[in-house]
């Protein structure tokens, strides 16, 4: 058998095969589909439309629902579509659920589901959701897809995908304290373009790699998108085993893939984290990288700590080492990204200081667990940029628009760097504040 | 492309999916023209399944792309006024990485409620292909030629689907597009429902 590497075996296991090569067209079966209040309504459209009104699920035990964007809203659309979620989870008697206004509430769909024990490692998953890739760092092949899609794998358990190539990113070093795992992505971004993976598999390898904890693996795999990436992967460690293991409550087994040694990959980078900079992509596009030195100085009117992408317990810990003490000079947006984290910077503390009460005594302000203004939403969303203004952000995507207003700019960073840079109301270097 | 629309949700028509040539005005963009440009994140409240909330997705379609880069050489040329809900434009000439960022498919049924029939890219996102190609809106041609530097908002232009080949009726130049390759049965099917009916993998 040729050699493979992980995601071309996932995809070869999943489509009963012995092997496949880059550009196959195969039907894969799927572990988990999820979907959400923004893409879950059209889904269940189409998935009604297509298999009957009556038609049930493939599998009650692999469709997951999470509505997480536009939840803290009072407008009346947004809300009706949580209601088609409620409706058709009632209908089809689905077991996981996490409704708005339970104690079941999560948040964030993509931090959401390995919190509940929906990534293992060698699944597949299909969301309907471009930051779906977020699970590959649980070793899984993990990818976003649109409704008619979602409706096909919603009545068939199965969908055509197109082996991607796969790039391998290596990262060797140990990380600076002033550096994370969003400094190592938006340099890789920034070096590929936004669209140098498109169509292709991103293999984070290295001991820089390894020596992440599982957040931070999220974070890089979760940004594979903003390359094009199809799907972001990192091969399971005692660390991914360890977090799944503590949350597979439905205890379902699962089978450890790993790239073979000899597989071809169709380009290869290594980094030296140790001689990298905090990094900073400028307004409008992910792939605009500048040091966070050659931008240093450029006023900014907000700052803004949340999303999948820099809203998960690392990140606020990181943004309360700098913040600690201190008072914020810009509009400073907190938003965890689920509930469970929003209870963690409730105990979570540093010198006898919670979280929650060094990021308000700093003068920010904490938002509800949900996506909020990372991609806009309703113009009452939380931190919504809703005129033209300057935002520094720890989100994933800083297009015309993305977070509000098309003239806003938004510059993306670490949360170290978004938080120091609203100490300052300036885009500031992290490694002149860190306490 | 002839459309079905069925309990609000619109797909190529099964049996009469691929039409044979399409021609309208051209409204040209340049690169990396993402989803949340083609349709703004605040919209996607609007259930695409409901027919009446569908074209609302064209009344807004492409309302965030930035006036300098809308219609292109020149920019600042509205895809449609704010009460309309299709333009007069009915064939998208774009650059690199068409429909990147969200996997929305509110952007490709976006293009459909406004009445684009193809787009022309040098090539796409990932998802925003498989959404067009899937969902049977629009068919997502890739070009090896810069289009969007050749071609102006506003020229006539005819595509022949089965030869591949674009003609600028304005200008009287020609291009040979890439071929559809592996998607085109998916297209000609009508999207991936059709498609799965034709090769046996539903039976529904």
């Amino acid at each position: 058998m040729p050699a493979m590497t992980m995601t071309e075996k996932i995809l070869a296991k999943h489509a009963d095969k012995a092997s496949v090569t880059p550009g196959d067209n195969i039907w894969v079966d799927a572990d988990i589909l999820m979907t959400h209040d923004v893409c879950g309504p059209g889904t269940i459209g189409v998935f009604k439309q297509h298999f009957g009104n009556d038609a049930k699920v493939w599998d009650r035990e692999k469709v997951v629902i999470v509505p997480d964007h536009y939840i803290f809203t009072q407008d009346k659309m947004a809300n009706r579509n949580v209601d088609v979620l409620r409706q058709f989870v009632a209908e089809q008697k689905l077991p996981y659920y996490y409704d708005v206004g339970t104690d079941k509430y999560k948040g964030v769909c993509h931090i959401a589901l390995p919190e509940e024990g929906h990534t293992r490692p060698g699944e597949v998953l299909f969301g309907t959701d471009s930051h779906t890739c977020t699970a590959g760092a649980f070793g899984e092949f993990a990818t976003g897809i649109g409704n008619t899609d979602a409706g096909f794998v919603m009545g068939t358990g199965k969908l055509w995908v197109k082996v991607p190539p796969t790039m391998r990113f290596v990262f060797h070093g140990e990380l600076p304290s002033y550096l994370m795992a969003k400094d190592l992505i938006l340099a890789v971004i920034g070096d590929i373009g936004c669209d140098g993976a498109t169509y292709k598999a991103m293999e984070f390898d290295g001991d820089g790699v390894f020596a992440l904890n599982i957040e931070e693996r999220m974070t890089l795999c979760n940004m594979v998108i903003e390359a094009g990436g199809k799907n972001g992967v990192i091969a399971p460690d005692k660390l991914t085993l360890d977090y799944v293991n503590a949350r597979n409550k439905s205890k379902k087994p699962y089978q450890v893939v790993t790239t073979d040694a000899g597989a071809k990959f169709c380009f290869e980078k290594v980094y030296d984290v140790r001689k990298l900079e905090p990094i900073i992509a400028k307004p409008h596009s992910p792939d605009n990288k500048a040091t966070v030195s050659e931008v240093k100085g450029t006023k900014l009117d907000r700052a803004y700590i949340g999303s999948c992408t820099g809203g998960k317990m690392t990140d606020f810990r990181a943004a309360a080492r700098i913040l600690k003490g201190r008072s914020v000079k810009i509009d400073t947006f907190v938003v965890p990204a689920t509930s469970e984290i929003a209870a963690g910077l409730k105990c979570e503390s540093i010198n006898g200081q919670t979280l929650e009460q060094i990021f308000l005594s700093a003068g920010a302000k904490i938002g509800e667990p949900s996506c909020a203004a990372c991609l806009g939403g309703p113009s009452d969303t939380f931190g919504r940029l809703n005129a033209p203004i300057s935002c520094i952000s720890t989100t994933n995507r800083n297009f015309p628009g993305r977070m509000g207003h098309k003239e806003a700019k938004v510059f993306l960073a670490s949360p170290l760097t978004v938080a120091a840079s609203a100490l300052t109301g300036a885009i500031s270097d992290p490694r002149d504040c860190l306490q | 492309m002839r459309a079905l629309n069925v309990n609000g949700l619109h797909f190529l028509d099964e049996h009469n999916a691929m039409q044979t040539t399409i021609t309208g005005r051209a409204y040209v963009l340049g690169d990396n023209v993402d989803t949340d440009q083609i349709i703004p994140a605040q919209y996607l409240t609007y259930n695409p399944a409901i027919p009446a909330e569908y074209k609302m997705f064209g009344k807004y379609a492409l309302s965030s792309v930035p006036p300098a880069q809308a219609g292109l050489p020149k920019g600042h040329v509205l895809f449609h006024t704010k009460d309309e809900f299709v333009s007069d434009y009915q064939i998208i000439v774009a650059g690199k990485n068409f429909g990147c960022g969200s996997s929305r498919e509110h952007a490709p049924i976006a293009l459909d409620a406004a009445g684009i029939k193809c787009v022309i890219a040098e090539f796409y996102a990932r998802i925003f292909f498989r959404n067009s190609v899937n969902g049977g809106y629009i068919i997502p041609f890739e070009t090896a030629d810069r289009l969007c530097e050749q071609i102006c908002t506003g020229d006539e232009l005819t595509v022949d689907v089965e030869s591949g080949t674009l003609t600028n009726v304005t200008t009287k130049e020609s291009w040979k597009l890439k071929p559809l390759g592996e998607v085109a049965p998916i297209i000609d099917a009508g999207g991936i429902f059709a498609y799965a009916k034709k090769v046996g993998m539903l039976k529904v």
